[in-house]
């Protein structure tokens, strides 16, 4: 017979299955007659006759099955006998069904989520053409931060890179000839859109040839998504004129709709070129060389045949030699190559990703070992129906592909689930904006593989947790089972599924033990002492530059600003500091200070690096920061007299040993001044809330004014109404000014950003934890009790106490949560110590912590044993003796 | 009834083959036909037969037609094909050369060696 001839017989035999069922059947009865015929005639009479040709006959199941294979129409077939079977038996058993489904939903939504978050944040390049041999240059410690003169050099004097761009962040006033706002942008190098090998959308991009010195090209490029939203797609919008910070620039082009810009989290609203950047940021941007705040990350392609070590050797020298040539103004730090996009946060989120995996991963295990043992107990109920099978004749192949036909199509039920909502979740997340006012995005998109994964880690983990009922198939003897009933041995052996039960619980106590650590440590973060008090406090944001303010002009408008807002009812204390304030927006500069003896100041005599704040009198008042000594500024320490500071308690015993031998002592500043400290104030926390004791100097603003500068606002009141009186007296000072009105609280949620995502997620994962141990002890609780009804029927009826019945019933249970509960915990606080990295504060040894959990699990187990608790309590002994 | 001997996998095909070689037949039929050929020598399980059956008329050794028994019951005849009679030969040698074998292999004695 050819090849062609059985595919056809083949699929004949799937469509004529009733033709071919009919055809067996006639040939087994056709048998059996003619066999009772003989026997009939033996003397036999007619009924006895066929009994006895039928017993003759034997296993006609298996028969059957035999000769349906023989027939050649067994695969498809009996794979949608099997899926109808699983569905039948599901549908009789609807706890299962759900615990494992929903278990497994669970696991999978977690995972594919992360790893969409995975997917998104590390494995997908920027959207530009041939992001593979793409790679921004970065120091060992993940910042990318250049000065601009030292980016010119990089890029003249490097043999490794095609071309190097570089990129900076600029805030601006934007003002399209109606109604000022705040814009983010990208001020870049010359050559940024060549480098990327990009074409716009509209219009032309700037390039190279267009930078002529300081200020020379007043071009804006837009982000398309800036243009659709702010200029409605307007084509007209080419050749425009628009005003940054009173700065006239022309539009020239809008930037293609998938590009947002070099680094994933941040999409710029417009493009403009860095020789323009101190028009609209702060001065001698372009030729400080000590600058390290100039250029935000450089970048570019490596030339063919260049390796990725080749060019941080190169790049590296190039340091060096800066280094040597400028011991003042650099000095050079490992350098390392990155990938595009990332640069300065990809060491946080790697760790965060890599957090997040292990978190997702365990919950995959629990969910494992919770299907394993829901499997495993749904196999045991279903022995006696397995035994009669075998008994009938059916092949044990046979019922172990029945069983994985079931364990498949939960699999699917539950990836299904899972991806459906994970992908929900996702695109809530893409679409999510943390901060307002901040063009912050997470840039992550569900795509096709992400299906794929769930739907592998679905079918694995369904295929590998069917698996566990597998050797209690194989063993069983039929007639054992169908003799003794199901009451099965309730022995005091340890089994699997016991053990998957300890793994199980464990897993989701070291999840629930996380979460409350994290929770516990982000409300502790919360109160702590930040060298400040941001309740009661709004923060009031003013660039005068975007004004149009001349630098001579600055110091009498802050005045006026600060006398007025101090007209205001209900306002206390107002002071402002340039710049931002300690832990808004995870932004601060640090100077080199030295000793007062030091006379060569070089890089490596510097006696301390402390952040560096600009205030001016009242501030302290105004945020609430603790005098130790001394005097705070006055309006009397203007340029006109000798400059001094205020530094925290930290640098006054890093310079001077003591606070108190620090008041009147005099350090020196980069540039060779002398500075007199005045006061000491309280330690606090400057960039992040999580970091170490950091020393910390405040200049008097008045000494070295800055344009842009933060109103600290002190009072009481309801913050929007106060927002609203702020705003209206602004205006009337200035109705061309735009002001940002934040209170101190709603800022600080930047830097907290870390620690609530972590403790959100953590929460979520202990939630999940926290179900899956419900739905774990509940079907073992709801096993056991069901397994031993007979026996606790028994008892009730011999007059077992409630207490005893309910022991009996479900002491194992009890137990084995103990356990579990006790393991978890015990791992959970080890894997605290990691989580002190993310959240502040966050400590496993805090007695509160400790209770909550073991509360927790408590509780649990008794919300999961509740019902079963119920059913034998409830047990009615007489019904029970009658059954069977 | 004589000590009945367990069949080698593999033989029942051959006995369904050779049993019908000597005349179309139905399927109780046959099992009647192996025992009277075999003198009631072997144990089959009387279901075991149908599988060979069907895989044998699948493969094209035997046809069938329905026709009348002997007890006046409709059933279904057996019949070789010429693909079925050549089997049968090829196989019939095989299993002698076989027999052969292995009956002088268990018959040598040690002197012979």
């Amino acid at each position: 017979m050819n090849f062609l001839d059985s595919l056809h017989l083949r699929f004949a035999a799937l469509f004529q299955r009733s033709q071919m069922n009919a055809e067996i059947e006639d040939e087994l009865r056709s048998h059996i007659e003619h066999r009772a015929d003989d026997l009939e005639r033996s003397g036999v009479d007619h009924a006895e006759a066929l009994r006895r040709a039928r017993i003759e006959f034997g296993g006609s199941e298996r028969f059957r099955e035999e000769c349906h294979e023989a027939l050649g129409g067994n695969l498809i077939d009996s794979l949608l006998q099997d899926l109808r079977l699983a569905f039948r038996l599901l549908r009789k058993s609807p706890g299962f069904g759900f615990a494992a489904v929903f278990t497994l939903a669970l696991a999978i939504g977690a995972n594919a989520v992360v790893f969409g978050i995975m997917d998104g944040l590390i494995l997908r390049p920027l959207n530009v053409p041939h992001p593979q041999s793409l790679y921004g240059t970065e120091y060992g410690d993940y910042s990318g931060f250049q000065s601009y003169p030292n980016y010119v050099d990089l890029r003249d004097r490097n043999r490794s890179f095609e071309d190097l761009a570089a990129f900076n962040f600029v805030f601006v006033g934007l003002d399209t000839g109606n109604n000022p706002s705040l814009a983010t942008g990208y001020a870049t190098s010359g050559n940024y859109f060549d480098v990327l090998r990009l074409q716009p959308y509209l219009g032309r991009f700037f390039h190279s040839s267009d930078e002529h010195g300081r200020n020379s090209a007043p071009y804006v490029v837009l982000a398309y998504g800036y243009w659709h939203s702010r200029f409605q797609d307007d084509r007209g919008v080419l050749g425009r004129e628009i005003q940054f910070d009173k700065h006239p620039y022309t539009v020239i082009g809008v930037a293609p709709p998938d590009f947002r810009g070099t680094v994933l989290f941040i999409s710029p609203d417009f493009f403009m070129p860095i020789v323009n950047e101190e028009q609209v940021g702060p001065e001698n941007v372009l030729d400080a060389r000590g600058n390290m705040h100039g250029v935000f990350e450089t970048f570019g392609h490596l030339k063919p045949g260049v390796t990725a070590a080749q060019a941080i050797a190169d790049v590296n020298a190039v340091g060096a030699s800066l280094e040597k040539t400028y011991p003042k103004e650099v000095s050079h730090k490992a350098s390392t190559l990155s990938r595009q996009g990332l640069t300065s946060f990809s060491g946080a989120a790697r760790a965060f990703v890599a957090g997040l995996m292990l978190l997702a991963g365990l919950i995959l295990l629990a969910a494992c070992a919770n299907l394993g043992s829901l499997f495993g107990a749904h196999a045991a109920d279903r022995a006696r129906e397995v035994a009669l099978r075998l008994a009938l004749g059916s092949s044990r192949q046979r019922i172990l592909r029945q069983l994985l036909t079931e364990a498949m199509l939960i699999s699917l039920a539950g990836g299904t689930l899972g991806v459906m909502g994970s992908v929900a979740l996702l695109r809530r997340l893409s679409m999510w904006q943390p901060f307002s006012g901040a063009p912050v995005h997470i840039p992550v998109s569900p795509d096709a593989k992400i299906y794929v994964v769930a739907l592998v880690l679905a079918v694995v983990s369904g295929f590998l947790f069917g698996i566990v009922p597998v050797r209690q198939v194989l063993r069983a003897n039929p007639y054992e089972i169908v003799k003794a009933g199901p009451t099965g041995k309730v022995g005091h052996r340890l089994t699997v599924r016991d053990a998957l039960l300890v793994v199980q619980i464990a897993i989701c106590a070291v999840l629930v033990t996380s979460s409350m650590v994290a929770v516990r440590g982000l409300l502790r973060s919360l109160h702590s002492n930040f060298g400040f008090e941001p309740r009661n406090a709004m923060l009031v944001g003013a660039n005068l530059t975007m004004a149009g303010y001349s630098a001579d002009k600055v110091p009498a408008m802050q005045k006026r600003m600060i006398n007025a807002m101090e007209t205001i009812p209900g306002i206390e204390r107002v002071g402002f500091v340039n710049n931002y304030p300690p832990l808004v927006y995870a932004s601060g500069s640090r100077a080199n200070v030295f000793k007062d003896e030091t006379t060569d100041l070089r890089q490596s005599n510097i006696a301390a690096m402390p952040y560096r704040y600009e205030v001016s009198p009242g501030y302290f008042d105004a945020a609430a920061t603790a005098l130790l000594a001394g005097r705070t500024f006055t309006w009397h320490d203007d340029k006109s007299a000798p400059p001094v500071a205020v530094v925290n308690r930290d640098l006054a015993v890093k310079l001077f040993g003591s606070v108190t031998d620090s008041v009147g002592a005099y350090y020196r500043m980069q540039d060779g001044t002398r500075v007199q400290v005045v006061g000491v104030v309280e330690n606090g926390k400057y960039l992040s809330v999580t970091e170490d004791q950091q020393p910390a100097m405040f200049l008097s603003a008045l000494q070295s004014p800055s344009s842009a500068a933060y109103l600290v606002v002190r009072s009481r009141r309801d913050p929007q109404e106060l927002g609203a009186a702020i705003r209206g007296k602004m205006r009337e000072l200035d109705a061309g000014l735009p002001v940002t009105i934040d209170t101190w609280n709603s800022l600080l949620s930047v830097v907290l950003f870390p620690s609530r995502v972590a403790t959100a997620s953590l929460g979520v994962l202990g939630m999940m934890g926290a179900m899956l141990s419900i739905t774990g002890i509940f079907g073992m609780a709801a096993y056991s009790v069901s397994k031993r009804l007979r026996e606790l029927g028994i008892r009730v009826a011999l007059g077992a106490p409630r207490a005893e019945v309910l022991q009996a019933a479900l002491g194992r249970a009890f137990k084995l949560l103990a356990f579990g509960s006790a393991a978890g915990l015990f791992m959970g606080i080890l894997a605290s110590r990691v989580l002190a990295f993310i959240v502040y504060q966050a400590t496993p040894r805090d007695p509160l912590v400790l209770t909550g959990v073991v509360l927790a699990m408590a509780l649990l187990g008794l919300i999961a044993t509740w019902i079963p608790a119920q059913r034998a309590l409830a047990v009615d002994p007489m019904i029970l003796l009658h059954e069977e | 009834m004589p000590e009945q001997a367990q069949l080698l996998p593999g033989t029942l095909d051959l006995l369904i083959l050779r049993a019908v070689a000597l005349g179309p037949l139905h399927g109780y039929g046959i099992l009647l036909r192996i025992g009277q050929i075999s003198g009631n020598a072997l144990l089959i399980e009387q279901g075991a037969l149908y599988p060979g059956l069907f895989r044998l008329v699948r493969q094209g050794l035997l046809k069938t037609n329905s026709g009348t028994s002997e007890n006046n019951r409709r059933a279904k005849f057996y019949e070789l094909t010429a693909t079925g009679r050549k089997r049968l030969r090829e196989e019939t040698a095989n299993w002698n050369r076989l027999a052969a074998a292995i009956a002088s292999a268990l018959s040598v004695r040690p002197e012979e060696v």
